[in-house]
């Protein structure tokens, strides 16, 4: 992990000092809530529907044994004990008091985390491969370049006040599991003929009123360029994005109404007088970086461990977890493991304090002291060997975290919606809760195979569900809620958005509606076909036939009423 | 008169600054006499009469472009940036523009929305000079010229990132 220098700490002492002194001035009232509003916001301090919000960044997803005892201690001290990890790599809580908040950046300081442009209309936090540096499809490790750009960005003067929000992520493997295409800039890793580094450039994605995959604007950017050419996409947007509409102020309309090629052009115009600059980075920088992502004291051992294949050869349960849940690892004989924070019953993302407190201690013990976040809203212990997996599944199952769902239908993306979010047109909660209990029957989840559900209470499109497969979003009519589906979006090298299949259900017709979807799949497919290559053969049509063809009664368990 | 920041300390100023009113033209506006800042257009549509002028700046909105002042920058006492809302950003780019494509070296003023809260960033992207919002304690404001010690990146300021400028460890261990 990198390891923070006194400059690091400086800098964020004085953020607290800052943010404390902007705080007691709201109090008394020298500021007014416009003027504070912004100044929070780049704390991560949101005003939600009964309390505080509080998101704490987690850089690219990388986390500690202790900071992750810390986000415990947080949970418990000015939290109802409990966390919940989101789309972008971070932790919010939910019941925050603006009196304490300056505390909580202050414990945070003390194991070298804070709430920087976790919000605002600034650079966002960084995010990335969850399993970076140990992908086994891995070209390049991004997170040197990721931590380059998060000390770029943060309190970057010209750049805190855009037209909107900025997100950037990046990828240094084969395959994208960044989701850079829906980034307002993605980046990927990649190496050229002559075995150069470099990256190829996109901008433009990102979902909410108007879904746009990221178009690309230069196919190899020679990493020593990397901040300068960014600087420039910026300056651009941030002089000729629009502020008129707040729907329209994203990077990805400017783009689209100047067209990516002349977008391109006067962003190379821009660089012209930036190339080369003293912002070029340097050889010794990026070593000293990149010397903090080295791999961990890794034991020399064979390619598979004896014991744990005896064990998955003879049990059942064992063996699923294995197959959903552990992944490759490019070192013999160990294996990234996905903690999974999707059981049935807990909201998707949602982590108590004693089961962060446990997952510190597993990574302390197996896995080099390290963590990950994903956007999937899943932890990581990324280096475990394969040996200890038996022993590891044993405790974090004790413990609630080795449902074997990892890429099932019930690993779903959900946003907070309408049980915590102001802006929520829908609950989304209780709409993955009652999902996942109608199909939770492991043999029928593996059944039907990798499957993405995601799920947004609004068109915001927190809960990515343009990009999921089935795809449900929150709609308001006349008041009640009210859920869209659609269907064929995508994550991954081929991202794509999804298609909705047609008028919109209620809460309680929506297991009926996902069961009908998935019996098409399953009477429809050909052999090993997953779901999404199946909707893409087939388009949305026999699915919207069926799901619509006889009316569906409301299961009044799972209606809105029951979660009135 | 009222005071400003300039280069860290409180000072009187004696600049007026105009602004056109509903129904006055760039054109036909009367350019008063004295020490006066003149909205872009206003410079642009009298440029004869007033770049004969030593006590007229040019104040520049944050939908204008720097690059208007290519040929006059030089010879201005003065060029201010509007911030019509604190939260419109579009003034910090134009300043790092007057800064580094002009190359304008006299005084950098930021009017209109100006709080302290932004004054760190200001300063960073090129300002040396800040017309507080008067209804705020301009004393307090000045405090929030030194928020920070030691940026990470490049900017009008300071132009090599903390990388070139210090040594770093932090990958030790
Ligand atoms: C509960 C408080 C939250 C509020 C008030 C909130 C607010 C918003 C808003 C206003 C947007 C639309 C931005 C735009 O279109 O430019 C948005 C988008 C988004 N938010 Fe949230 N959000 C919240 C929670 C979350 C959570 C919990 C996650 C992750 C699980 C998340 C991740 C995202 C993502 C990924 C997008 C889409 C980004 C894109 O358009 O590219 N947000 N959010
Ligand atoms: S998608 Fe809408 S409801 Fe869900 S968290 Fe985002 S803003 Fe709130």
């Amino acid at each position: 992990m990198y390891r923070y220098d006194q400059y690091d700490h400086q800098i964020i002492q004085e953020r607290v000092a800052q943010f404390r002194d902007q705080v007691r001035r709201r109090i008394s009232d020298e500021l007014t809530e416009d003027e504070f509003r912004i100044l929070r916001l780049q704390n991560g301090l949101y005003m939600q529907r009964h309390a505080y919000m509080h998101r704490i960044a987690v850089p690219y997803g990388m986390l500690s044994s202790k900071q992750m005892h810390m986000l415990a201690h947080i949970a418990r001290k000015y939290d109802r004990g409990y966390g919940h990890f989101t789309t972008r790599q971070n932790i919010q809580y939910n019941w925050i008091k603006l009196e304490e908040a300056p505390a909580i950046l202050a414990d945070l300081a003390t194991v070298e985390m804070h709430a920087i442009q976790t919000s605002g209309n600034c650079v966002r936090n960084i995010s990335s491969d969850q399993f970076a540096g140990v992908a086994a499809d891995e070209i390049i490790d991004p997170r040197p370049y990721c931590e380059i750009l998060r000390q770029w960005s943060t309190f970057h003067p010209e750049f805190a006040y855009l037209p909107r929000k900025f997100k950037i992520a990046i990828n240094g493997a084969v395959e994208d599991r960044a989701a850079i295409g829906m980034h307002d800039i993605g980046l990927t890793v990649v190496k050229n003929d002559q075995g150069e580094i470099g990256f190829r450039v996109m901008v433009g994605g990102g979902l909410g009123r108007t879904p746009l995959i990221g178009a690309t604007i230069r196919e190899f950017l020679p990493w020593q360029h990397a901040l300068t050419y960014i600087e420039a996409i910026l300056r651009v947007y941030n002089q000729h994005g629009r502020r008129d509409n707040i729907y329209k102020a994203r990077i990805k309309i400017l783009l689209k109404a100047l067209g990516a090629e002349e977008f391109a052009r006067q962003v190379e115009a821009e660089w012209v007088d930036l190339k080369d600059s003293e912002a070029t980075l340097t050889v010794e920088e990026l070593q000293r970086v990149a010397a903090c992502f080295t791999a961990p004291a890794y034991l020399t051992l064979p390619a598979s461990d004896a014991a744990y294949e005896q064990e998955k050869a003879t049990n059942k349960a064992f063996a699923n977890w294995v197959m959903r849940n552990v992944k490759a690892h490019k070192v013999p004989g160990y294996a990234a493991v996905v903690l999974s924070l999707k059981k049935t019953g807990v909201p998707p993302g949602d982590i108590t304090a004693d089961q962060m407190d446990f997952v510190a201690d597993l990574a302390d013990r197996y896995s080099f002291g390290e963590l990950r976040s994903a956007h999937e809203q899943n932890l990581i212990l990324a280096d475990v060997r394969q040996a200890d997996l038996v022993s590891l599944w044993k405790e974090a199952k004790a413990h609630g975290l080795a449902t074997p769902n990892i890429g099932l239908l019930t690993d779903m993306i959900c946003c907070p919606g309408g049980d915590f979010c102001s802006l929520a047109n829908a609950k989304s909660i209780p709409i993955a809760g009652a999902i996942a209990e109608r199909f939770d029957n492991l043999d029928f989840l593996h059944d039907i195979g990798e499957i993405e559900l995601n799920i947004s209470g609004c068109i915001n499109a927190c809960g990515h569900h343009h990009i999921g497969n089935i795809g449900i979003l929150g709609v308001d009519k006349d008041g009640s809620e009210w859920y869209q589906v659609s269907l064929g979006g995508a994550q991954g090298n081929d991202i794509a958005v999804g298609k909705i299949i047609g008028p919109s259900f209620s809460a309680g017709q929506m297991p009926e509606v996902i069961d009908r979807i998935l019996q098409v799949y399953v009477r429809e497919r050909t052999e090993d076909e997953k779901f999404i290559d199946t909707v893409r053969r087939l388009g949305i049509a026999p699915f919207k036939e069926y799901v619509y063809a006889t009316p569906i009664k409301t299961e009044l368990q799972h209606g809105e009423d029951a979660y009135a | 008169m009222r005071n400003i920041i300039k280069d860290h300390q409180i000072v009187a100023d004696d600049w007026n600054v105009l602004r056109l009113e509903e129904g006055q033209t760039p054109e036909s506006v009367a350019v008063p006499a004295g020490k006066v800042l003149v909205p872009l257009k206003v410079w642009q549509a009298q440029h004869a009469a007033l770049v004969l002028r030593a006590d007229v700046g040019v104040w520049i909105d944050s939908d204008e472009g720097a690059e208007a002042l290519k040929e006059d920058a030089a010879k201005l006492p003065l060029i201010a940036v509007n911030f019509p809302k604190f939260a419109d950003g579009r003034g910090y780019s134009i300043a790092y523009n007057v800064r580094s494509r002009l190359k304008y070296a006299g005084e950098l003023r930021a009017i209109g929305d100006v709080l302290r809260d932004q004054l760190f960033y200001m300063q960073r992207a090129g300002f040396n000079a800040f017309a507080v919002r008067e209804d705020k304690d301009i004393n307090d404001a000045l405090k929030g010229l030194s928020d920070f010690s030691q940026p990470y990146q490049n900017s009008t300021d300071i132009k090599a990132p903390l990388f070139r400028r210090v040594h770093r460890d932090g990958a030790s261990a």
